[in-house]
């Protein structure tokens, strides 16, 4: 057995500190085996060891919340004796280092998050950031980093193509998402995957190891050397330029039929009753499902690693209980009752087998040809895992509260232009080129699919409907955390409200540089209680989700990036809205902040301040600066009840929600998407800069029928809540007018081709 | 009436079958375990979409030898009704119940996205609910459903009238830009020359209520239930004057 060296505790990642507290744990030195289980259960990715202080400040509780934060996903009831069960992950290093099993296994591991807890996954949506991929004139604060096109294509191409691989073969509809471009993620693209299942409320399986006695069942694929140290190694360690090649041996490798398999036969045996708790063994594999479902239970877990089924022969303890090999179940099951669960696994051609047992002492004690290699606690493991208050500071601020250029005012030609600009960069075109490689609609439940501003599920049980959003803006977060992080939850819980469904839960993902710089910590302290406010005036709880940190490469952070993914319920599936307009002669109404209205008051910073975080900054002018909008979530939320009455009366025939590219994007795809054109009367006196691509929170375009205009107003009023007409839906074209003069003019073909090319026509060039 | 779906290992459209012939069609549904070699009665046989045992190999290379294809053989002999849908039609073609192999889409990626369809036979039992020519619209998802078969095949498919259904634009118009894989002569659908056993990449299931963006698929089950109640078993239908061409091989 190697001696415990200085060298060999760094490259397990732990401190000179973790090391005297492990002595200490165990009264002795650790074996080589138990270093690797430390190390693995201690990394940031398991651990939360920087995190867990200030994740404390979310609220958990609201109604319907069965399961908030700690198991493997949360759960919320949606009526009818059913439950929705949620959760976001990240699966960023892994994507960069091999793109196509990177984000392939990010979507076996969310989606066995919520099989293990008894539900059938329905839906899975993708968070994705990289690098851009066509030409721009985008600025970054790291200065004009050369950017590299064809690694950013290859990543994004292998990254989609790995999430088609695993979800479609699976049989789960990738219903939505999100794709942006920026400069910051070029050397650590963000893959985070949210998964969403359905179970009925009786029947929820947690992680728990109890009934001391009881058999603990190893089930799915065999372990092999695949992953180890995955979670410390790639998830919780800052990047160099050439570790890219080198970890790739770090990064696990997917079997979506198998995975399909386990499924299958996990959500069978459960209704045989002989099932204890069921854990995935995700991050730190056998290690951390053998501890984490004892520590949950206070119980124990003695364990033979000999039964373990294996891909390969002459693997050591330290390998056999860090693989991360996928698609593996550990189960406990009732005593007397293993042939049920065996059987099961049989039928579907599975391995099943009893490995240890549960015990009284709270203790992970693992042996191999009968001997015991690890002994140790399972809380120090798992509870008890240390905690650090790390330090924080405001940094500097790295761009300008002005803008570098004069905001020169814009004739007609320039901002029909400025607008095929926006439509024809990569970060507001269509996303069809990715999404079309997504079975969207497998399990006949997509009523709105990819491209809108939520998706909508029906849940075949009841008569209810789903609607779920990702959300969330690297941008606005790098110029203010709190504020970007108010407005992700904003827009997230807006998206869903736009198809008339109400918000019941969220799971947020929280992607980060290294938090033992002060900066960093400070940027994630500001997020996380901008989260947390916003979540607390919608009413909307955190039920659980993923912290990201070390996306850092040479030094590097990317911008601080939560996003939030929103789940909402509509009680009848067929009362719902969609952004596309349905029939010409119907009045454009904008709820919400309408131009001229005074009664937003948070939304009075200086144009010129906060234009700086827009996109049109980025895109046109390739300049960041100033400050993102403020949201009054007050208001918001009065944004959002007054548009859901407005769907559940059917007063408004479409919903859109107006985010990145102003009300030009917003009415461009409203056109676009319903294939009818619209007129746009702009209020006189106005800059058509600001009015046409500003980014301020809490609107929402809506399509009126003449005979709803009195009742759409009446209802907004009762909402305290601005709502006006900005123009009329007809033509072939979108007409933006000022005093009854055409200012500018764009035919729907010609705003077509760019908005349908571009993605494509940046993605399918061949790399060299 | 009863419409029997196989479940193969890794088949992840059978559910949607199964609801779309229970709850849409309000039909008796069972499903079919690989390893049965048992029909348990059902009047037609849905072979549905997926990964069968992974589609590692070559799509339904695999599922081809599962047992339930031999009685399903035997059944489609006796004139049985079967419908293969995506990974089912691949299936059908593996397992020698028709001609023609798919390669993978031109585009080498896998595309779902609703697609126009041309009726090219309507009076088959699995169509006579459609008009001759009629559009539907149905949606794809599919990594290999780009149709192949030699000239000889084909020409005997084409003067058969066994082509059933081709990709189209919106207004019925055969032409390589609404063709989305590749498919040689925009075939996205062919029935046997018995007209008992039709397979097609498209899903029927995934269409079947308005709700999902369109019901055409209905026509299909509705044309098997009114062929069945009516007593038309295999061959009858397809007997009719579209298929009177059938030349010899």
């Amino acid at each position: 057995m190697p001696e415990i060296t200085a060298q060999l505790i760094e490259q397990h990642q732990l401190t000179r500190e973790e090391y005297e507290k492990i002595l200490e744990i165990l009264g002795r030195e650790p074996t080589m085996t138990e270093l690797g289980i430390f190390s693995v259960m201690w990394s940031e990715h398991c651990s939360y060891k920087s995190s867990r202080p200030h994740l404390k400040r979310f609220p958990t509780q609201g109604q319907g919340v069965l399961q908030g934060p700690g198991e493997n996903a949360g759960v919320v009831e949606i009526g009818d004796d059913w439950v929705c069960v949620f959760k976001i992950e990240s699966h960023n290093h892994p994507s960069f280092v091999e793109p196509f099993q990177g984000a392939a296994t990010g979507v076996g591991g969310i989606l066995r998050d919520i099989f293990t807890m008894g539900a059938r996954p329905v839906a899975v949506m993708d968070s994705l950031r990289f690098g851009p991929v066509a030409e721009a004139p985008e600025f970054s604060p790291d200065g004009t980093a050369s950017i590299h096109l064809d690694q950013n294509r290859r990543i994004l191409r292998g990254v989609v193509s790995g999430i088609a691989h695993y979800g479609n073969c699976f049989g789960v509809p990738t219903v939505g998402g999100e794709a942006v471009f920026e400069p910051c993620y070029q050397n650590n693209p963000l893959v985070n995957v949210f998964a969403l299942g359905l179970a009925r409320k009786d029947q929820i399986f947690y992680g728990r190891a109890s009934g001391p006695g009881n058999p603990v069942l190893y089930v799915g694929a065999k372990t092999g050397r695949d992953g180890i140290h995955g979670a410390s190694l790639l998830a919780s360690a800052e990047f160099s330029g050439i570790d890219g090649q080198q970890k790739r041996p770090n990064v696990q490798v997917g079997d979506p039929f198998l995975e399909k398999l386990l499924l299958e036969a996990c959500l069978e045996v459960m209704q045989t009753g002989a099932i204890v708790g069921i854990q995935d063994m995700g991050a730190a594999g056998l290690t951390c499902s053998t501890c984490e479902t004892g520590s949950r239970a206070g119980t124990g877990m003695e364990i033979e690693l000999d039964k373990v089924p294996q891909r390969e022969s002459g693997m050591s303890p330290y390998e056999i209980l860090l693989s991360e090999s996928q698609e593996r179940m550990l189960l406990v099951a009732q005593r007397g009752r293993e042939q049920e669960v065996v059987q099961v696994f049989q039928k579907w051609g599975l391995d099943a087998i009893e490995i240890g047992a549960v015990t009284e002492q709270p203790t992970l004690r693992v042996k191999q040809h009968g001997e015991v290699v690890a002994e140790i606690p399972n809380r120090p493991l798992t509870d008890d895992a240390p905690v650090y208050h790390r330090p924080w500071a405001e940094p500097k601020r790295r761009v300008p509260m002005e803008p570098p250029v004069p905001l020169a005012s814009r004739n007609g030609d320039e901002l029909r232009e400025d607008l095929m600009k926006l439509l024809g960069s990569p970060a507001t075109a269509s996303k069809r080129w990715i999404t079309e490689q997504y079975d969207s609609m497998v399990r006949t439940n997509t009523v709105i699919g990819p491209g809108a501003d939520a998706a909508l599920i029906r849940v075949k049980e009841t008569s209810q409907g789903l609607s779920m959003s990702l959300d969330g803006n690297g941008r606005y977060c790098f110029l203010d955390p709190r504020r970007g992080a108010r407005l992700a939850v904003a827009e997230s819980a807006r998206n869903v409200s736009v198809t008339g469904a109400q918000p019941l839960a969220a799971t947020n993902c929280l992607n980060f540089g290294n938090p033992e710089k002060p900066a960093i910590l400070w940027q994630f302290r500001e997020v996380v209680e901008g989260i947390a406010e916003a979540c607390e005036a919608l009413s909307i709880p955190i039920t659980g989700g993923n912290v990201s940190f070390y996306n850092e490469t040479e030094g590097k952070p990317i911008y601080p990036t939560p996003v939030l993914g929103v789940v909402g319920v509509l009680q009848d599936v067929e009362r719902h809205a969609t952004l596309s307009f349905k029939n010409s002669g119907r009045e454009i109404w904008l709820l919400g902040n309408a131009q001229g209205a005074q009664d937003n008051k948070a939304a009075h910073d200086d144009f010129a301040t906060v234009f700086g975080s827009s996109l049109y900054a980025q895109m046109i002018l390739g300049a960041l600066w100033g400050l993102p909008p403020a949201v009054d979530l007050d208001y918001e939320r009065r944004v959002q009840a007054c548009c859901r009455r407005l769907i559940a009366e059917g007063l408004v025939e479409s919903a859109h929600d107006v985010s990145e590219g102003g009300l030009a994007v917003a009415m461009a795809e409203c056109c676009l998407s319903g294939n009818i054109g619209a007129t746009v009367n702009l209020p006189p006196g106005g800059n058509p800069l600001e009015l046409l691509f500003a980014e301020d929170p809490s609107r929402i375009v809506v399509s009126v029928p003449v005979k709803s205009l009195a009742e759409v107003s009446r209802i907004a009023s009762e909402y305290d809540v601005s709502a006006g007409a900005i123009g009329t839906t007809g033509g072939s074209a979108l007409k933006v007018c000022e005093q009854g003069k055409v200012l500018w003019e764009a035919s729907l073909s010609l705003m077509r081709h760019p908005f349908e090319t571009a993605l494509e026509q940046a993605l399918e060039k061949v790399s060299a | 009436m009863k419409f029997g779906v196989v479940v193969f290992p890794g088949s992840n459209c059978d559910h949607d079958a199964f609801y779309a012939v229970e709850r849409v069609l309000g039909e008796q549904a069972a499903f079919l375990w690989h390893e049965s070699e048992e029909l348990n009665g059902c009047d037609v046989v849905i072979l549905p979409g997926g990964f069968s045992y992974g589609d590692y190999l070559r799509t339904g290379a695999i599922a081809r030898f599962a047992p339930i294809i031999g009685a399903v053989k035997k059944f489609a002999g006796r004139g049985g009704l079967v419908l293969g849908i995506c990974n089912g039609f691949q299936t059908l073609m593996e397992a020698g119940l028709l001609p023609g192999a798919m390669l993978r889409n031109r585009g080498l990626k896998f595309i779902c996205r609703p697609v126009h369809l041309r009726v090219e036979n309507a009076e088959t039992v699995f169509t006579h609910a459609c008009s001759p020519g009629q559009v539907l619209n149905l949606p794809i998802a599919h990594m290999d459903g780009n149709y192949y078969a030699d000239p000889a095949t084909l020409e005997a498919l084409e003067a058969a009238g066994q082509v059933v259904f081709r990709y189209c634009q919106p207004d019925g118009a055969v032409s390589d830009d609404a063709n989305p894989n590749g498919s040689i002569h925009n075939i996205a659908g062919i029935i046997n020359r018995g007209g008992n056993v039709l397979g097609m990449m498209p899903h029927p299931e995934r269409a079947s209520e308005l709700l999902l963006g369109s019901a055409d698929g209905c026509l299909l089950f509705q044309s098997l239930v009114q062929s069945l109640r009516r007593g038309l078993g295999a061959g009858q239908i397809a007997s009719g004057p579209a298929m009177a061409a059938t030349q010899p091989r």
